[in-house]
């Protein structure tokens, strides 16, 4: 029996692409604007969330038979919070430098729509492997779009990618800037972000009519 | 299975369970990791305070580096020489000043009770260094730093920090080419305490004049920003009867 079936395989796929949850099913937005100026935000960001979709779907997996679903969303909201603060504790005893990288994210990440919405689309219906990949793959693809955004915004908007200068000095005027090339500072402000997004989704779209609703 | 999770009773009975469980693993784990916790906060302390005044271990562009953890503590002994508080206008020594928290310090003189400032003496190289840390609030919560000066009223060095700035905006306020433009600018004008503006507009992103009281804003941070600036001017405002004492222009 191979690890993945195909039903498993497309449930971490498919929200890379045509079931993305940023471009296709509009959620997450607020963080994917918030911290997306620079691409290390966005990489670290990406990175905790996949940890902890994957954790929690499958620990609201696991609960899904006995919790009561007059108040399985105050449940769900615990649960993502308690495991956000362990994680924070955690790294502030033993990665000291790391958690404070993170501590802005905390906040945007118990409050993350897509969280809640795949505990209550996904996991509160399926069993713990399939939710582990379903939140694998949900956070992947939020990812994924994150440091797309990121690495345009940072690009365009401070000539950078990791904080390292990749079209010289705009200061100095070397480089690209030679030319008389400006960073564009709309880039780094959040509406940016959402210009960009627009622009992923126009062009998935385009690339794919399946996905455009009818109307 | 035969529980029936519809029922009232089992609600209650199952957030009751809920609570008291998420709340036991929450406060063993804050006991338990608390010491850890508080060591790494007092070594950030001692490597912010040593930064300010210099003594880091940044190498090339661009590198916040500090004095590793194994060593803060020996090179904070080593070049801090006196840690003092501020009481009533008077500086007093006081061991372990830098563990003070200003923000209650802060709190207690906005509601008129007796408060203490943390002031850190240090010397590099035969030249000393007078730190003060500093507490304001940023766009979405609180900012704090050290800044020193010497007896010129030069800026020496600064460390900004955080809680919750925007990454790529606000958040780089703690980045090298925000901190480095402070150093060598002054906090006096004429003879009056004016602080450091964060300047939006400003003639001068080079920062080549060091006597206008003045850096270049960080693009996209205006309130982060502004913070800034008014949190030095409060800073310099409180320390001003000391720094009255060892100025020597």
């Amino acid at each position: 029996m191979a690890l993945l079936s195909k039903k498993d395989t497309s449930l971490i796929l498919d929200p890379l692409a045509d079931n993305n949850p940023i471009t296709i099913q509009v959620l997450g937005i607020c963080s994917a604007l918030a911290i997306t100026a620079e691409l290390k935000a966005s990489l670290v960001m990406a990175l905790a969330v996949v940890f902890v979709l994957g954790l929690g779907n499958v620990v609201i997996s696991l609960m899904r038979n006995i919790i009561p679903s007059k108040i399985r969303i105050i449940v769900q909201l615990i649960v993502v919070a308690a495991l956000v603060i362990i994680v924070d504790q955690v790294l502030k005893a033993y990665q000291y430098e790391l958690s404070k990288t993170l501590a802005v994210f905390v906040g945007l990440i118990i409050t993350n729509c897509i969280i809640m919405g795949r505990f209550e689309a996904f996991a509160l219906a399926n069993g713990p492997w399939r939710s582990f990949l379903d939140g694998i793959g949900n956070a992947l693809g939020y990812g994924v779009i994150l440091i797309i955004v990121g690495f345009f915004r940072e690009l365009l908007g401070s000539g950078t990618l990791f904080g390292i200068p990749v079209l010289g000095d705009p200061i100095a005027k070397t480089g690209l800037y030679a030319t008389g090339y400006e960073n564009n500072g709309f880039m780094i402000i959040p509406p940016a972000a959402l210009i960009v997004v627009g622009i992923i989704i126009w062009v998935q779209r385009s690339r794919n009519p399946a996905l455009v609703e009818e109307n | 299975m035969a529980i029936d999770t519809d029922k009232n009773v089992y609600t209650v009975v199952f957030a009751a369970i809920m609570v008291v469980v998420v709340g036991s693993i929450l406060a063993f784990l804050a006991s338990g990791l608390r010491p850890q916790i508080q060591e790494n906060e007092r070594f950030e302390k001692q490597q912010n305070i040593l930064y300010a005044m210099g003594v880091n271990n940044n190498e090339g562009e661009g590198s916040v580096d500090f004095i590793p953890t194994d060593k803060v503590e020996s090179e904070f002994s080593k070049y801090i020489k006196e840690q003092l508080v501020i009481d009533n206008g008077k500086a007093v020594p006081k061991e372990e000043s830098y563990l003070i928290d200003l923000k209650k310090q802060l709190a207690a003189k906005k509601k008129g009770q007796d408060y203490q400032l943390p002031l850190f003496v240090g010397e590099k190289d035969g030249k000393k260094f007078y730190i003060m840390p500093m507490y304001g609030k940023g766009l979405w919560d609180a900012i704090w730093g050290f800044v020193s000066v010497d007896e010129t009223m030069t800026v020496q060095g600064v460390y900004f920090d955080h809680k919750a700035e925007t990454p790529g905006l606000g958040a780089n306020i703690k980045m090298r080419y925000f901190m480095d433009d402070f150093s060598g600018e002054t906090i006096l004008k004429g003879t009056q305490y004016a602080g450091i503006k964060v300047a939006k507009g400003n003639n001068d992103p080079l920062n080549k004049v060091k006597d206008d009281n003045e850096v270049d804003a960080l693009a996209g941070a205006t309130i982060t920003g502004n913070g800034v600036s008014a949190m030095i001017k409060e800073t310099v405002n409180l320390y001003k009867p000391y720094l009255e004492t060892i100025r020597t222009q």
